[in-house]
């Protein structure tokens, strides 16, 4: 597969971005807010960053994306679709009865889910078991998760960081969506996290800061953590949630509220001049 | 046209009016609190109010070291986090040590609805019920959980609460009073009994009516305590209909209709038919499919009640 550069991966993610509001719009329900926020970082890892075959989903060669918060699939839902793991027109079917596009991943009706989840806290234990697995088989296949920020409350999480520092798991990358929001509000005002990075590090893992927007600082950020030997990697992404669509950007409420057919033209009018602008098309 | 709310938005308010009858009332949630409606509370008692975060485990302990501390606790989270996520802690730290916190689970059963399975609660009343002293209760509307809510700032024994996300019809009338470990007659009836909990009683009652257009008069129970079970309501229904349906918008493993099995085999061997869900996972659609698709509506509960009739014509 191609590996998009940095221009290229943000025109894509301004795509995915328009598919994650359509389809949750269309569906009635979904979580916006946390999709968008992770678009960049889950568009880097899909598009340039991991091996892996679309038409080849249990490929044993594989990289492996664990999304521990699950609740941010209508994003997964359309980078998988974009780049074929199955048809797009599922996406329209998103949380309708019968579909395979479930409200949360599930690894048995998905092609290219690797593992259910949606109850928060629990992605990194089973990335951990796959970086176990995959040193125990001499593989290079490396294992990728995202967290958030609101989800490192979950005592879990930490049990499972303890793990990855121990056994060195140097094939493992967790990647933390700090959009500084959760459901009851600011996390800070819920209950705080941090400093994030300093805790990872405290728990012996190697601590990356950055703008979870900039694909520049992305880019760099996953190739330092492949140089990191004998320990895992955490890159902690600043980043906005519902980012790209300027009237709900930083809006608790858009956690897991979806915009009207009205909001969604305005947005997808948005996120069209980023489309054209970076691809230098005339409108 | 009838009046409905959500047995989760009575809860909230109950609460707050629990705040005011009780110093000691505490609330917990974990940042679900505009959703269990716990947020009633916290606008009206922000000091006695916690937010534990996204930590459900550490909201039980916490729990647990307030009402060892004397305080009236209530911690509320959906069904599927607050007894799934911490049955560990639920167990030693709160019912081993026989103290009386309030956990309440909104978003239980098929009716949460497009979150899909994860988010759908169908064990949670199997997992309560194994514990020792837990109370397990699952209220029928708005009107039972208000009532059973402050009744139950005097309890000593844990209790385990049952809510729904969705909006429901309301049963009961302003007077009505809950009382733990009772079972009601809603409407007689002398052919077959349909024992019904939560959301699913208002859907017994329409199957009744679809039950007499046939000549059939059943017997509708609300059995919105589910443990302690009420032995002898359940046990005259067996004598006197000798058909009995149980209703539940959870597993038919372990929730009511095994608690009613369990209790009729050993007491008095009877005709029963569960309506449930078959030990499988929900999944995401509108609650109104996923009732149809899992066989959780009127219809399906009057077809059971017809063949647990014919079986028992045929024991006798
Ligand atoms: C164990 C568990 N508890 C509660 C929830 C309900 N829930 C879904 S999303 C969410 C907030 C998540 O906040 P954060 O991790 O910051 O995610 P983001 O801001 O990226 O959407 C909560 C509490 C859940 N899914 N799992
Ligand atoms: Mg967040």
């Amino acid at each position: 597969m191609e590996k998009l550069g940095a221009e290229q991966l943000s025109v894509k993610s301004a795509e995915m971005r328009k598919e994650i509001l359509k389809m949750t719009t269309c569906a009635g329900s979904g979580h916006p807010g946390g999709s968008l926020s992770a678009t960049d970082i889950v568009v880097a890892l899909y598009y340039r960053e991991m091996k892996h075959k679309p038409d080849n989903p249990l490929w044993g060669g594989r990289d492996k994306f664990v999304l521990s918060k699950g609740h941010a699939c209508p994003l997964l839902y359309a980078v998988l679709a974009d780049l074929g793991y199955f048809p797009k027109e599922e996406l329209g079917k998103l949380r309708t009865l019968n579909s395979m596009l479930q409200g949360h991943p599930s690894s048995t009706k998905t092609p290219g889910i690797e593992i259910s989840t949606g109850s928060l806290g629990q992605g990194l234990s089973v990335a951990n078991g796959m970086a176990l697995a995959s040193k125990l088989d001499k593989s290079d296949s490396r294992i990728y998760c995202l967290l958030g920020d609101g989800e490192l409350q979950e005592g879990q999480v930490w049990e499972a960081a303890m793990t990855s520092a121990h056994y060195k798991l140097d094939n493992l990358l967790a990647i933390v969506d700090f959009n500084r929001l959760q459901i009851d509000g600011f996390v800070e005002d819920v209950m705080g996290v941090e400093p994030i990075a300093d805790k990872f590090s405290a728990f012996g893992w190697n601590s990356i800061e950055i703008d979870g927007h900039d694909f520049e600082e992305i880019i760099s950020a996953f190739a330092k953590a492949k140089e990191c030997t004998d320990k895992p990697t955490v890159i902690v992404a600043k980043t906005t949630k519902c980012k790209g669509v300027s009237f709900i950007e930083n809006v608790c409420d858009y956690h897991g509220k979806t915009l009207t057919s009205e909001e969604l033209q305005k947005a997808i009018g948005e996120l069209d001049l980023v489309c054209n602008i970076e691809t230098g098309e005339e409108r | 046209m009838t009046e409905e709310i959500a047995t989760r938005e009575a809860y909230g308010e109950a609460l707050a009016l629990a705040g005011e009858k009780d110093n000691d009332v505490v609330v917990l949630d974990a940042d679900l609190s505009k959703s269990t409606k716990s947020v009633s509370f916290q606008k009206k008692f922000p000091d006695r109010f916690f937010n534990i975060g996204i930590a459900e485990q550490d909201m039980i302990g916490t729990a647990a070291g307030l009402a060892a501390s004397g305080k009236k606790v209530f911690a509320s989270t959906f069904a599927v986090f607050a007894v799934g996520r911490t049955f560990d802690q639920i167990r030693n730290s709160i019912a081993y040590s026989m103290l009386p916190v309030k956990l309440a689970g909104s978003h239980a059963g098929l009716a949460t609805g497009e979150d899909g399975a994860s988010h759908q609660a169908l064990e949670d009343i199997a997992l309560m019920r194994t514990l020792p002293g837990m109370i397990v209760a699952c209220p029928a509307d708005g009107v039972e959980t208000k009532s059973l809510v402050l009744k139950s700032l005097e309890l000593e024994n844990p209790l385990y609460i049952r809510l729904c996300r969705l909006k429901t019809p309301v049963i009961f009338g302003d007077k009505y009073s809950f009382e733990f470990g009772k079972g009601s007659v809603v409407e007689d009836g002398a052919d077959v009994s349909i024992i019904a909990t939560g959301i699913m009683l208002s859907k017994a009652m329409e199957a009744s009516t679809l039950l007499k257009k046939e000549g059939i008069n059943a017997r509708i129970i609300n059995m919105a305590t589910i443990k302690p079970l009420d032995e002898d309501i359940v046990l005259k229904a067996a004598s006197e209909t000798g058909a009995i349906v149980t209703a539940e918008d959870h597993s038919i493993v372990g929730g009511l209709g095994g608690a009613v099995c369990e209790l009729l085999s050993e007491k008095k061997p009877s005709s029963v038919k569960r309506v449930g869900v078959r030990d499988r996972f929900g999944e995401s659609a509108p609650p109104e499919q996923l009732f149809e698709k899992y066989g959780l509506t009127a219809t399906a509960i009057a077809s059971a009640a017809k063949s647990a009739l014919a079986e028992k014509d045929v024991q006798k």
